[in-house]
């Protein structure tokens, strides 16, 4: 398990980051979101040791990182980089060996994940001759070259086409399945809603939340219900207890004071006929976010 | 992986680039042919000994003891005929009486007279040819070879840093080994280059038949200037880290690097400008920027004692070590700061590293 702890980070006079801990588990996704300007990269740039800490440390398993642990780390910084001039293949070799692998294990782990990657038959053209697609996925690969035991992404998915957000997809869950913690950050908020086990809310350089899901889930969930009926449901404003949230014609969502029974409102409903659907609204992510970060 | 080993790979990656880059390519084999031609073309233009015909076996002999070409032939007459048809110099006829189309020729005069007994007071003195060119193509091949290594060093940085792959290099390695990988891959090709034309001119000079006074000053003064230019390399090589490193653009990089510019360009015209002022020269010789020029040119003219290239040679170490430390610090005070060009004052200051 990796752990933020109580880290902070200012840039002159401009505390960036106050006080961040979270941590993110083994085997699970966690997504990292906050607003531009949250602290999100400078969070992640402390982990990698790119970026030194104020104060707080960052620990794996109890042990504060070192230069070999990081090693063991696969990064993948929010602005993008190779070598323009030198091949695909030749750069996640030097990346591998840079990372500690042996020349023999580097060529082995090269090919076979740029073949994975769908990169195989590009492998011995040079960076900047491949779309940019192509090489947001030599990115990908100089993140995992050395199997590494602990992945962190800022922004993996920008940029990447559909075919290859799904091939990232892919490449993080077995990544996870392995036992890794997999911390990456994404301001497409659906994305990280299908994906992520956990989740880490940054805004104004401090958590606002953290958490599984499904936790973060509850917590957040006002007691807030859709009622779809056949005839006009306006009847529901003079209902006890409901402050309704919208209505379109027979389709409604209203919130529940606390203490009232939304038995009793469905009740009501089937009295004055058939009703279609009734149920709980779950917060999505993007309304939890909204919410925490105001 | 230790800081030595990560080093190493950062060297083997900076020397594969570098042998399939142009412009390294170019410059050596600029530099080769252009020593070639400085050492073997002035023999060639001379065109060897002179050539003398003779029909008197007795003085063919005393011509062939003063190192001429000498071609026997049947009589006067013959002796005169191939001088006329241009396949001999000068003819020797009897009377002795030499021969010659235009220029009086001196050596086949000289070796048929009784010279005076010459003492030459200043033994040292050399060719005001070789006086001239020598110091120049020393400062020449240092500031060349010395400026584009230099700015290679800078640009590879630079391009690191503008790629931002420098973030995931970091990330993984000290900055340290980064650096010092750079350094000593880019210090280890620029030896080579000034190493092979250290050769081929040693090599060219010998074929070319120079004279043999002139190798026992070119020798020493050749060997000084390859172990002079690897320090004098490297004492520069952090800093020229250091300035790729302060600049975000390879735009930017002209103006961040200027004072390094300047350290490799003065010494080259102070040399050219003084090189007949032995006293600014022998202080040139021990200011660290400008001794690898100044210092060979004066083993050359044979100014230099012994012992004044080895005490010359031990304050560059010093200062390139304190130098390395410099440009250490400058580097790592600048190379993740990517908003625009860095100072110096902020390069000094910040280390931005974990």
């Amino acid at each position: 398990m990796l752990n933020v702890d109580s880290v902070s980070r200012s840039f002159g006079d401009r505390a960036v980051l106050k006080n961040v801990s979270f941590s993110v588990g083994g085997g699970k996704l966690t997504g990292f979101v906050g607003a531009n300007g949250a602290g999100k990269t400078t969070t992640m740039r402390i982990i990698l040791g790119v970026l030194a800490a104020d104060t707080g440390e960052v620990t794996l398993g109890g042990t504060p990182l070192t230069r070999e642990i990081r090693q063991r780390f696969g990064y993948m910084p929010e602005e993008r980089g190779l070598y323009p001039k030198m091949t695909v293949h030749d750069q996640i070799v030097y990346l591998g060996r840079l990372h500690g692998l042996s020349s023999a294990a580097a060529e082995e782990r090269t090919g076979k994940l740029l073949d994975r990657l769908g990169l195989g038959e590009r492998a011995g053209e040079k960076l900047e001759k491949l779309s940019l697609g192509n090489q947001q996925r030599a990115q990908v690969a100089a993140a995992l070259v050395h199997d590494p035991e602990v992945l962190v992404l800022d922004e993996p998915f920008s940029g990447l086409d559909p075919i290859a957000v799904e091939t990232m997809v892919e490449v993080l869950r077995d990544r996870a399945a392995s036992g890794a913690p997999v911390l990456f950050s994404s301001h497409q908020l659906e994305l990280v809603e299908r994906l992520c086990d956990d989740l880490v809310i940054i805004a104004g350089g401090t958590i606002a939340a953290a958490g599984d899901r499904a936790t973060l889930r509850a917590q957040h969930a006002v007691p807030r219900y859709q009622l779809q009926v056949d005839a006009d449901a306006g009847w529901l404003r003079d209902q006890p207890g409901v402050t309704l949230i919208d209505l379109d014609g027979a389709r409604a969502v209203f919130d529940l004071e606390p203490g009232f029974d939304d038995q009793k409102v469905l009740h009501a409903a089937l009295e004055r006929g058939p009703v279609r659907a009734f149920g709980p609204v779950v917060p999505t992510l993007t309304e939890i976010f909204r919410e925490v970060i105001r | 992986m230790s800081t030595y080993t990560a080093a190493k790979v950062v060297a083997a990656r900076e020397i594969k680039v570098k042998l399939r880059d142009k412009t390294f390519l170019f410059s050596t084999a600029f530099f080769l042919l252009f020593s070639i031609a400085v050492t073997v073309l002035p023999a060639i233009f001379s065109g060897g000994p002179t050539t003398v015909a003779v029909a008197d076996q007795a003085t063919a002999t005393v011509l062939q003891q003063a190192d001429l070409e000498v071609r026997v032939v049947a009589d006067d007459a013959a002796a005169e005929k191939l001088l006329r048809d241009g396949d001999v110099d000068a003819a020797v006829i009897a009377g002795p009486e030499v021969l010659a189309m235009q220029d009086r020729p001196g050596d086949v005069v000289s070796a048929l007279s009784t010279a005076p007994p010459v003492r030459i007071l200043d033994p040292n003195a050399v060719d005001p040819f070789l006086a001239y060119i020598v110091p120049f193509a020393l400062a020449f091949v240092f500031f060349f070879t010395s400026f584009l290594f230099g700015l290679q060093i800078a640009q590879s940085v630079t391009e690191e840093k503008q790629t931002r792959i420098v973030e995931i290099l970091v990330a993984s390695v000290p900055t340290r080994a980064l650096l010092a990988g750079k350094v000593a891959a880019l210090s280890l090709l620029a030896f080579v280059q000034v190493a092979l034309i250290a050769i081929v001119t040693l090599v060219g000079s010998r074929l070319a038949g120079l004279d043999s006074g002139v190798l026992r000053l070119l020798e020493p003064t050749i060997g000084w200037f390859v172990a002079f230019f690897v320090v004098g390399f490297v004492m520069l090589a952090a800093l020229w880290a250091g300035v790729g490193a302060m600049a975000s653009r390879p735009e930017e990089l002209s103006s961040s690097s200027q004072p390094v510019q300047m350290a490799v360009m003065l010494p080259f015209f102070a040399v050219i400008f003084f090189g007949e002022n032995d006293l600014v020269m022998r202080v040139l010789s021990y200011v660290p920027i400008s001794a690898p020029v100044a210092m060979p040119v004066r083993v050359f003219t044979g100014d230099a004692a012994l012992w004044e290239p080895l005490v010359s040679l031990v304050i560059m170490a010093a200062t390139a070590a304190l130098l390395l430390a410099v440009g250490t610090r400058i580097y790592e005070g600048s190379l993740l700061r990517t908003n625009g060009k860095t100072s110096w004052a902020t390069a000094w200051r910040s280390r931005t590293t974990g």
